[in-house]
């Protein structure tokens, strides 16, 4: 594993307090987030709500056409878990959201130095999913995706 | 024009990434069969009830890929099937009195092989995958396999290879954007990239996905990541009398028609090719007579919405005397579809 951390001080936010809700027939912005602001990052054990990797007003939510697109901004430009921390994104929606929905997801615009290779590997569903079917991926995501199942 | 639907194949357990047609069924009273494969593991063979038209599972097989299978074929002969899976290997099927037995394995690519397509006379057959490189086999007697070739050029993951329908010159595209065309160019079986299809000479601005081509073998649509699809054309097919290739150009690219990426193309006998994309929808689109010259050559005939509930990965016409269309989807089904007026 890394010897070094990439980015070693951290910029944390107030996690947001959200109310609870029965699960909702349809979806809005905060439902989409919810799942997926708990995620650890792959690094520390902030999520990416307090890392502000993810936002509310980072995910778009259309119900109505089953589309939820997701855009995040790792903490540093040259960030090499990048495209892990879009997987573990990718691999909640898909065990959160009803199979009707097609999920996006890319990194943010100038967020890092190779935006459009990642958001390519990122959109590759066949891609994906020669990654989850591979063991130490799959260990790595759950052990990021374990805080937001709690 | 409507695409009719005949029948949902439920049986496989994950999504069906891709089928094939058995080139040898279909017609002198042998039922179509074809073979489905999905990230279950296994390959399903399914044959159409003559009496009745509705289609069964005559067999499952399973417990020899240890992973995804991506990609099956048939052999010209109907005799064997290819399967192409993430765990490395290339197994070949043959059919034993109803039963199918895995009479060879293919071992050779570092990684994920992502398709398999057999020539036109059955005596080749070349795969993909994620390690960038595309393998030509020879098929020898008693159900052996050599390696003839392995060829590198693409930057990055291959995602299909197909044969031209008459010579022997292969095609494959890739998440670099490009397609890229393989012969042998000697006597001595030297085989090498005779041309690259790529942004500059029109071609597409991502992964490109599937490639097929039309009954004449002049002609060759591919769709892609960037959604469109292209057309493309060559003036004499295979190598001239004199030597050298004769170059595929672009014809045109059909945009607009496709929001999301387009998974596959396949071109029938009659003329029509089928698209599949991850908007969950079926389009057929079909020569454009009243065109102007220069203007588009394609027009879309009908788009079936909703034709599966997820993302089509696969769409093939089947052979035969009353063509039909099958799908495979994400959502684990495979349908067969009737193209009536």
């Amino acid at each position: 594993m890394v010897s070094g951390l990439i980015n070693a001080n951290p910029v944390i936010y107030e996690k947001k307090e959200r109310r609870a809700r029965t699960a909702p027939s349809t979806f809005h912005d905060e439902y989409a987030v919810e799942p997926i602001d708990q995620q650890e990052d792959p690094e520390y054990s902030y999520s990416l709500e307090q890392l502000k990797v993810v936002t509310e007003e980072a995910i778009e939510v259309d119900d109505k056409r089953n589309y939820v697109r997701v855009t995040f901004t790792p903490t540093v430009q040259h960030c090499s878990m990048v495209t892990i921390i879009g997987l573990c994104i990718h691999v909640k929606l898909m065990r959160s959201l009803p199979s009707r929905y097609k999920v996006d997801i890319r990194v943010a615009p100038g967020s890092h130095t190779t935006v459009d290779e990642v958001n390519k590997q990122l959109r590759d569903k066949e891609r994906i999913a020669a990654a989850m079917e591979n063991p130490n991926i799959v260990h790595l995501l759950d052990d990021c995706l374990a805080p937001s199942f709690d | 024009m409507e695409l009719k639907e005949i029948q949902r194949l439920e049986g496989h357990t994950d999504r069906v990434w891709s089928l094939d047609w058995n080139p040898a069924t279909g017609h002198a009273g042998i039922p179509l069969v074809f073979a489905s494969c999905s990230g279950d593991k296994t390959v399903r063979i399914w044959e159409q009830n003559l009496s009745s038209g509705l289609w069964a599972c005559k067999a499952v097989l399973e417990e020899t890929h240890i992973r995804t299978v991506r990609s099956c074929a048939w052999s010209p002969s109907g005799k064997l099937l290819a399967t192409a899976s993430f765990d490395g290997t290339t197994a070949i099927w043959e059919n034993v009195g109803g039963d199918f037995e895995c009479v060879s394995t293919l071992e050779g690519h570092e990684n994920e092989v992502k398709s398999v397509c057999w020539n036109a006379s059955g005596t080749l057959l070349a795969t993909c995958g994620r390690d960038k490189s595309v393998w030509i086999w020879e098929v020898l007697p008693g159900n052996e396999f050599e390696c003839v070739s392995v060829l590198q050029g693409h930057a990055q993951d291959v995602k299909m290879v197909k044969w031209h329908p008459t010579e022997d010159i292969l095609f494959s595209c890739s998440f670099d954007n490009s397609i890229k065309v393989w012969a042998d160019e000697g006597d001595s079986e030297d085989w090498g990239c005779v041309q690259t299809l790529r942004e500059p000479n029109n071609g597409h601005t991502s992964t490109v996905w599937a490639l097929s081509f039309n009954a004449s073998g002049d002609k060759m649509v591919s769709c892609s990541d960037d959604l469109t699809v292209k057309v493309w054309g060559t003036e004499n097919v295979g190598i001239q009398s004199g030597g050298g290739f004769a170059p595929w150009r672009h014809i045109c690219t059909l945009t607009g028609y496709h929001d999301r990426t387009v998974f596959s193309v396949h071109w029938s006998r009659e003329g029509i090719f089928a698209s599949g994309a991850a908007d969950n929808a079926i389009r057929l689109f079909v020569d454009d007579n009243e065109s102007q010259v220069g203007g588009p050559q394609y027009k879309l005939l009908l788009k079936k919405e909703q034709a599966h509930d997820m993302d089509v990965n696969f769409v093939q016409w089947s052979p035969g005397e009353k063509p039909m269309l099958a799908s495979a989807s994400d959502d684990g089904t495979i349908k067969v579809w009737e193209l009536i007026s």
